[in-house]
């Protein structure tokens, strides 16, 4: 459409759409994830309405069905916030999934060796300061390598998620294994287990300080100020006489131990015991939520419980109507492409041949 | 019967966006066996219109006839098929392709395998004097000799008419020489060639007619024979405008930076500068000469502390005590305060400041996504105590400079970016010069300025020598830097190849100094 | 002495191992040389799997009897399955330009979604089990060659051993290679990759380079998956065995550099570090430690490379770049 074979149809950049008219193509976006979800249902024989209103209420509808849904979004709000300061950054960290592992193995040995000398107050916070540190490191490797060599942090943090996988996948058979042969790490102490808050291990409280702390620390610190030049331009960093290499490690490090502490939080307030699947694709997943949020705390917080509520749906229709519970990663599939699409109609402006010519300046 | 054009333009109007108006119906006719220099300011719309003949862009009115008859021209593809060929500034080339595979790059037919292009390109090397290696990679060549292939790409592809988008920015005077023999050898041959550019004496020196375009608008076409650098200046501008730069005498000349023996390497282990020594003064413009990549840019940063030196001083000296510029800074030795192993922060409370303008403008001084406010703090954020940053004193200087320097901009928080490239320059240079500095380097001020804009910044500078300030001026044009500077450093493969004195030195004295240190006849010139 | 024997079974276990990466690696290397990462290879070999597996099941269900069409229609509808998901990326990426990383990361999401979902829904609606015969099982996984030939000492086995879709992504990584070094679209596609502004100023339809790119590679990677779940897990859905696949590929890419012939090798070699643990067991390793091999082996590469800082070694340079021709 923007080739010059076609010029039917031309391109432009548009700065600054009113705001009306943003929320009005992202409800769009929404509009049509809906729709072709819908058609979906349609084609496997299920009543559309039916479904979404088995997901909503299956989701939403009760206390504990509500507790379930905020019980999936914490790691993908606490994920999203750790991810917000690297892309801010434009280091396109995609450990995350490793970084939340690593941070559960960090809290895992407290857990696991010192639950019986230690109370539960000053264990959980051995485990959450030693979950952020693992977590930290983690992602400090690829940080050492990025701004020393200039190594390709992308994959670079892909390939760091397996290997950790990997790791806890031998700690599963090897060291750490509970009943010898049975391929899993015993179950926490009690003393090592969040404590509930209404009901939901207390996590949701510690993501929604982080929510606000990453707020202040993007908007109002130097160190959000130093990440958000870098982002924009590492060599006017430089000359404004910024460490560019020693800013990228902190803030990676920051970022993982965010990650590494969410590992906690999965590891002590939901699974109780560590596993290979502790990050279970969130590391992923939160990517999706943080650019989608475009970064912004706040808005992080309505997406993850947007895919939180699609995911519990999901598992409702499963038991409900017999629908594969795979369903909930197509549909939220659909509801990240039409809402990734959609910021094009925001940013860009189409012009029809012998329509009205707009466009804006190079 | 009216003779036919190899191009003519009927009233090209290109808009960008509902109040942008590019290029205004404009009427152009191309020649054969003529150069024509397309001469305007910056945003006059000089290459848009170019990018339409080229494919680049379409235009939405008006209308394009090669030799004769109408024409669309959708893409660079269909440009081609009518003959014509562009040179744009930035070059378009695959750096990891040798020099052949970028000349048959998307050729379609047959004809186009590796011995028949090595051939061809040999034939079209020999007939207007190119020196070219088919098989060697770009990212192995020189700027000069990248455009050379840029130039042979087009004629392999057949063009008759060759347009070249300011082709003389980054050559030395003898490469600009040499190409300009290339481009007359061409116009002998019956092409027709448009240059693009703004620099007057170019203008004169190469082309038979001038276009002029002021503001999107076409102002007229001059047989060069007829005109004079100042008449051109005219039709650009709109009125009569002053060529001459003042080079005013500072109360206090005062010495104010020393560097002795300073070598540095870059991050790759390259050594790009060489034992480096002189002197700057306060009360002076110090010019800095080079064929781009001889080490302007490493010397300055160097200074700022940016480039770790491997050996060698910088001294700094405090200015005169009673000079304006006294007292703003910290204390230092008198007898000189040694810089090498200071820390950028540490030499900016010296006083010594830089300033520098890079290709795209905003890469290195100003963060482009930033509005004012955030962009006045980048090198003073850290001066405040705690971990918060204070937009109040910026968000002061974002108005004050506002005021003072008439920076057109819908507020302080709208991002630079959006700001026109003058409007740029004076935040980044207003902000170094609201530092107080001792000492303020800059590089490439008048980058892409229009006339009015270049003589403001060359005024600001000129406030701060007489100061008192240790002013060092990067350049690109040399008739600028003759102008203004006292004094003019000429750097060569990192290596100091001479200074000579401002108002007595010529052109052709610095342009040898370039390329060989000493400017003596030994030596190869640079490639 | 080495044991000769285990030697060869080793070799041919990599070989087996390494044959689905290499599919998916050759078209990531596809796509990655238009300029498009695209990290939804896992999907696409989660939705190929599925595809594949379902178009053999179903052929043999509507009384199909013949290998080879099964092998055709399975070959074909993997890389349908695929082809879409990278349809759908390149429409986001290319024509919409959304963030690369970001959309293949929900194309690995939907991908695999979908996979698992037609891997289950077979599975219900057929009763618990899906699984093809034996005969066909030995179609898909045993070699094209005569006996004779596979039964000559040493080289039987090594050259005429393996299953057609080894010789079949042997030859695909010689003609890309012949395509993406010599031949001239082959050129243009790596100047769309390289540079996008200068392919569309020498007049390549960049925008249809990168599509066929992307949309051809994402069904090649597909097959990968096909060939995994038919050969390596016999004809059986199995999510947790085809997972993480799609991300070796993308490993893979970067350890070959960019190159098909090297990824002939180098799907080997992941293949052999796959099954390492199995065949040479060292009691001072862990199994589950020699597993993240592949992946350890390739952040070494990706640091060493990044060391050299070889300009013929480096990722195409647009890699990741949405291109926008009047953005300059």
């Amino acid at each position: 459409m923007h080739e010059p074979h076609s010029p039917l149809l031309r391109l432009a950049k548009r700065d600054g759409m009113p705001r009306g008219q943003v929320w009005a193509i992202r409800l769009g976006s929404f509009a049509a994830a809906l729709l072709i979800s819908a058609l979906i249902f349609l084609i496997m024989g299920h009543n559309p309405l039916g479904a979404f209103g088995t997901m909503v209420t299956g989701s939403l509808g009760k206390k504990t069905a509500i507790r379930q849904t905020v019980r999936i979004a914490i790691p993908l709000l606490g994920t999203a916030l750790a991810i917000a300061p690297c892309f801010k950054m434009r280091f396109w960290n995609i450990g995350a999934e490793g970084q939340i592992t690593a941070g559960a193995v960090g809290a895992s040995y407290f857990a696991l060796f010192w639950a019986d000398k230690l109370p539960q107050v000053p264990l959980l916070i051995v485990m959450a300061v030693a979950g952020a540190i693992c977590g930290g490191l983690w992602a400090l490797i690829p940080a050492f390598f990025k701004a020393r060599w200039g190594t390709n942090e992308t994959l670079f943090t892909l390939m760091m998620n397996y290997i950790m996988i990997g790791v806890v996948k031998w700690l599963q058979g090897g060291p750490w294994e509970g009943r010898p042969g049975s391929q899993i790490i015993p179950q926490f102490d009690d003393a090592a287990v969040l404590p509930k808050v209404l009901g939901v291990h207390c996590g949701w409280i510690i993501v929604l300080i982080l929510m606000v702390f990453m707020f202040v620390y993007m908007k109002y610190t130097k160190q959000g100020y130093e990440i958000a030049v870098i982002g924009e331009s590492e060599n006017t960093a430089r000359y404004a006489g910024m460490n560019v290499g020693k800013i990228i490690m902190r803030t990676m490090f920051l970022s993982g131990a965010i990650a590494g502490l969410v590992g906690f939080i999965v590891s002590s307030g939901a699974d109780n015991t560590l596993h290979a699947g502790v990050a279970a694709g969130v590391g992923f997943t939160a990517i999706t939520v943080a650019w989608l949020a475009q970064l912004n705390p706040f808005a992080m917080v309505a997406i993850s419980m947007l895919l939180a509520v699609l995911e519990k749906g999901a598992s409702t229709l499963e038991t409900q109507m017999a629908v594969p519970a795979s369903i909930s990663d197509i549909i939220t599939g659909i509801f990240l492409f039409c809402m990734l699409g959609c910021e094009f109609f925001i940013n860009y402006r189409l012009i029809v041949r012998g329509g009205h010519k707009e466009g804006a300046a190079q | 019967m009216e003779p036919v054009h190899a191009i003519e333009l009927r009233h090209i109007t290109k808009r960008f966006g509902a109040k942008v108006v590019a290029n205004d119906s404009i009427d152009l006719t191309i020649d054969r066996g003529e150069i024509l220099s397309l001469l305007g300011e910056n945003g006059s719309g000089k290459t848009t219109l170019m990018n339409m003949l080229s494919g680049i862009y379409l235009p939405d009115e008006g209308e394009i006839l090669a030799e004769g008859r109408p024409v669309t021209i959708r893409s660079p593809g269909d440009a081609f098929a009518h003959g014509i060929g562009m040179i744009h500034q930035h070059y378009k080339l695959v750096e990891v392709f040798t020099a052949a595979e970028n000349i048959a790059l998307g050729l379609k037919g047959k004809g186009h395998d590796r011995k028949t292009v090595a051939a061809q390109v040999q034939a079209i090397s020999d007939k207007y004097g190119f020196g070219i290696d088919p098989n060697k990679k770009v990212y192995d060549m020189s700027v000069s000799e990248k455009q050379t292939v840029e130039i042979v790409k087009v004629l392999y592809r057949g063009a008759e008419i060759l347009i070249l988008d300011e082709p003389t920015a980054v050559l030395t005077p003898q490469e600009t020489e040499r190409l300009f023999n290339i481009l007359r050898a061409m116009k002998a041959d019956g092409k027709a060639i448009v240059i693009i550019t703004h620099k007057l004496h170019e203008v004169m020196s190469i082309s038979d007619k001038v276009a002029v375009l002021r503001k999107g608008k076409y102002i007229g076409t001059v047989n060069t024979a007829d005109t004079n650098p100042q008449k051109l200046t005219e039709m650009m501008v709109g009125h009569a405008v002053s060529l001459n730069i003042d080079r005013p005498q500072a109360k206090y000349k005062d010495l104010r930076l020393e560097v002795k023996g300073l070598n540095c390497r870059n991050g790759e282990g390259v050594s790009v500068l060489k034992d480096i020594t002189f002197q700057a003064f306060g009360g002076e413009i110090l010019g800095i000469a080079g064929i781009a990549g001889s080490g302007q840019k490493e010397l300055l940063e160097a200074i700022a502390g940016l480039q770790k030196a491997e050996s060698g001083h910088i001294f700094y000296y405090p200015p005169h005590p009673n000079s304006d510029i006294a007292g703003y800074h910290v204390p230092v030795d008198k007898a000189g305060e040694e810089l090498v192993g200071k820390t950028p922060s540490q030499i900016r409370h010296v006083g010594v400041s830089l300033a520098f303008v890079p290709e795209d403008r905003l890469g290195m001084g100003l963060v482009g996504g930033m509005g004012m406010v955030d962009n006045m703090m980048l090198k003073t954020y850290k001066d405040t105590p705690g971990p918060f940053v204070d937009r109040k004193p910026p968000k002061e200087l974002a108005d004050r400079l506002i005021r003072e320097l008439e920076i057109v901009t819908p507020g302080v928080a709208t991002p630079v970016r959006r700001l026109s490239g003058g409007n740029v320059q004076k935040v980044l240079v207003g902000r170094e010069i609201a530092s107080t500095p001792t000492v303020l380097m800059t590089a490439y001020p008048v980058r892409g300025l229009d006339i009015n804009s270049s003589y403001t910044i060359y005024r600001l500078l000129n406030e701060q020598k007489m100061k008192g300030v240790a002013v060092l001026l990067v350049g690109e044009d040399l008739d600028v830097l003759l102008e203004l500077c006292d004094r003019i450093l000429v750097l060569c493969g990192g290596q100091v190849s001479g200074v000579v004195d401002g108002p007595s030195a010529t052109k052709e004295e610095v342009g040898l100094l370039m390329t060989r240190v000493g400017g003596g006849k030994e030596g190869a010139a640079h490639a | 002495m080495i044991n000769q024997n285990a030697v060869l079974l080793l070799i041919m276990a990599a070989v087996l191992n390494g044959v689905p990466l290499l599919f998916g690696t050759l078209g990531e290397i596809l796509s990655e040389k238009a300029g498009n990462l695209n990290l939804g290879v896992e999907g696409m070999m989660f939705t190929g799997g599925a595809m594949g597996l379902g178009a053999a099941f179903y052929y043999e269900a509507a009384g199909g009897t013949v290998g080879v069409v099964a092998v055709l229609l399975a070959l074909l509808f993997a890389f349908l399955g695929g082809a879409v998901g990278a349809l759908i990326y390149s429409f986001l990426t290319v024509t919409l330009r959304a963030n690369q990383n970001v959309t293949g990361l929900a194309l690995a999401i939907f991908g695999t979604g979908a996979g698992q979902f037609i891997g289950q829904y077979m599975r219900e609606s057929s009763g618990g089990y899906v699984a093809v015969s034996n005969d066909l099982k030995a179609v898909f996984l045993n070699s094209p060659f005569p006996s004779a030939l596979q039964q000559l000492p040493l080289v039987g086995p090594l050259l005429f051993g393996h299953s057609i879709f080894f010789y079949l992504g042997v030859l695909l990584a010689v003609g890309m290679y012949f395509f993406l070094s010599k031949s001239r679209p082959g050129l243009c596609l790596r100047a769309v990759g390289e540079s996008p502004a200068t392919a569309d100023a020498a007049g390549i339809p960049v925008t249809r380079y990168k599509y066929l790119a992307t949309v051809i590679g994402g069904g090649i990677s597909a097959i990968g998956g096909m060939v995994y779940i038919m050969t390596i897990a016999s004809c059986v859905w199995n999510h947790e065995a085809l997972s993480g696949e799609g991300w070796l590929a993308v490993a893979l890419v970067i350890f070959c550099l960019w190159r098909p012939l090297n990824a002939i090798w180098g799907s080997i070699l992941f293949g052999a570090l796959m099954i390492l643990y199995q065949r040479l067991h060292l009691a001072f390793i862990p199994d589950e430690l020699y597993k993240i091999l592949p992946y350890v082996v390739t952040v070494v590469v990706l640091i060493l490379t990044s060391l050299r800082n070889s300009k013929d070694k480096q990722p195409p340079n647009a890699l990741g770049l949405a291109y926008f021709r009047e953005d300059r």
